[in-house]
């Protein structure tokens, strides 16, 4: 549900980075807020609690630049991730346009990730969006410990639609601007099919 | 995409922005926020440059989402307004149809019953002129007259211009 303003020539897109706790969602905007210019970013918001566990949301505004005239505005978001927090998941898919789905690749981690993807997929529908049509990246994160699971296998578990995927390494910024980039391609081109 | 883009025309966009200086003026406020329920920025009148008004509109519409969830749980469709009380400032909150979230931002210069008294009116004006988006959108995209230039043409090599 992008906000198209003919007034200040403005386009604005809600982005929504999903997945388990403690996955990456958060270091993931984090690097995105660390490298961009500043007069392309807002004040990175995180709603976390006292142990930096996000309790609500972390939220970035990002302004990239012009096409044809029209300032392209994102809005990333995250959920929190925890199990327990399913209630606030379900208001921040609200209005979304694009879904990145973070994966934690560490083998004992793959359950929270199978949860988390069914949970994503509950809420969507029950804000009216089926994650089947909506623009859609995952990303396989942590690729730097050693107790990962292949990618190969991750993808046949997690991606039965065939999403585009990219390795990551959120804390070194491995993937994150590529993961970012592909989901907002996919947001722009889903308004052009619209309009 | 659900077809619910949030638009915003020249024409409209004029005359919420008179509805809320006037808002502004007759409530004796200091800030006044318009917010789309997905937290973007619609318009604003009064003081704003010492705010951060995306960041505001964002945990505004958070806000308004989390007493949403409250409220439901409870048995209530809605809270259509909430009221947080500062040392110095209030903030004055409300929904405008479904869609909208009017933020009233005041002081001692002003009082919480006069500023009730003052949204109800504007709420009114405002919902109307949000009416008025709404029917034309509809018609715009029912005859296919919609700006199509900004979309039609957007390839590869603007996205990798923004990215770059």
């Amino acid at each position: 549900m992008s906000f198209i303003n003919y007034s200040s020539r403005e386009i604005n897109c809600k982005i929504v980075y999903y997945g388990p706790g403690l996955c990456g969602k958060t270091t993931n905007l984090q690097y995105v807020y660390r490298r961009t210019n500043p007069d392309q970013k807002g004040k990175l918001i995180s709603l976390a609690t006292e142990t930096e566990r996000t309790l609500f949301f972390d939220f970035l505004p990002l302004a990239l630049g012009d096409i044809r005239g029209f300032k392209i505005r994102f809005h990333l978001y995250t959920v929190p991730g925890q199990v327990f927090y399913a209630a606030s998941r379900k208001l921040i898919l609200k209005g979304v346009d694009g879904v990145v789905f973070v994966a934690d690749s560490q083998i004992e981690r793959m359950d929270s990730n199978i949860e988390s993807l069914d949970d994503l997929k509950i809420n969507l529908a029950e804000q009216g969006y089926d994650l089947e049509k909506l623009p859609y990246i995952i990303q396989y994160n942590k690729r730097d410990l050693p107790n990962v699971v292949p990618v190969e296998d991750m993808d046949k578990l997690l991606n039965p639609r065939k999403v585009p995927w990219f390795e990551g390494v959120a804390v070194t910024g491995k993937g994150v601007f590529e993961t970012l980039k592909a989901v907002a391609r996919q947001v722009l081109f889903e308004l052009k099919k619209h309009y | 995409m659900t077809g619910s883009d949030l638009v915003m025309y020249e024409e409209e966009f004029r005359k919420i922005d008179t509805e809320l200086q006037k808002l502004h003026k007759q409530s004796n406020s200091k800030v006044i926020f318009l917010v789309d329920k997905n937290g973007q920025l619609i318009a604003s009148a009064g003081e704003t440059h010492d705010i951060d008004t995306t960041s505001l509109a964002s945990l505004t519409a958070g806000n308004i989402a989390a007493t949403g969830g409250i409220a439901r749980l409870l048995g209530e469709k809605e809270f259509t307004i909430l009221f947080h009380e500062g040392e110095k400032d209030n903030i004055h909150i409300s929904l405008i149809g479904q869609r909208i979230i009017l933020v009233v931002i005041f002081d001692s210069r002003s009082s919480l019953g006069l500023v009730r008294l003052r949204v109800k009116k504007a709420s009114e004006a405002l919902g109307r002129i949000f009416e008025e988006i709404t029917q034309k959108v509809d018609k715009e995209k029912g005859e296919g007259t919609l700006d199509e230039s900004i979309f039609a043409e957007i390839s590869d090599e603007d996205i990798d211009n923004l990215f770059r």
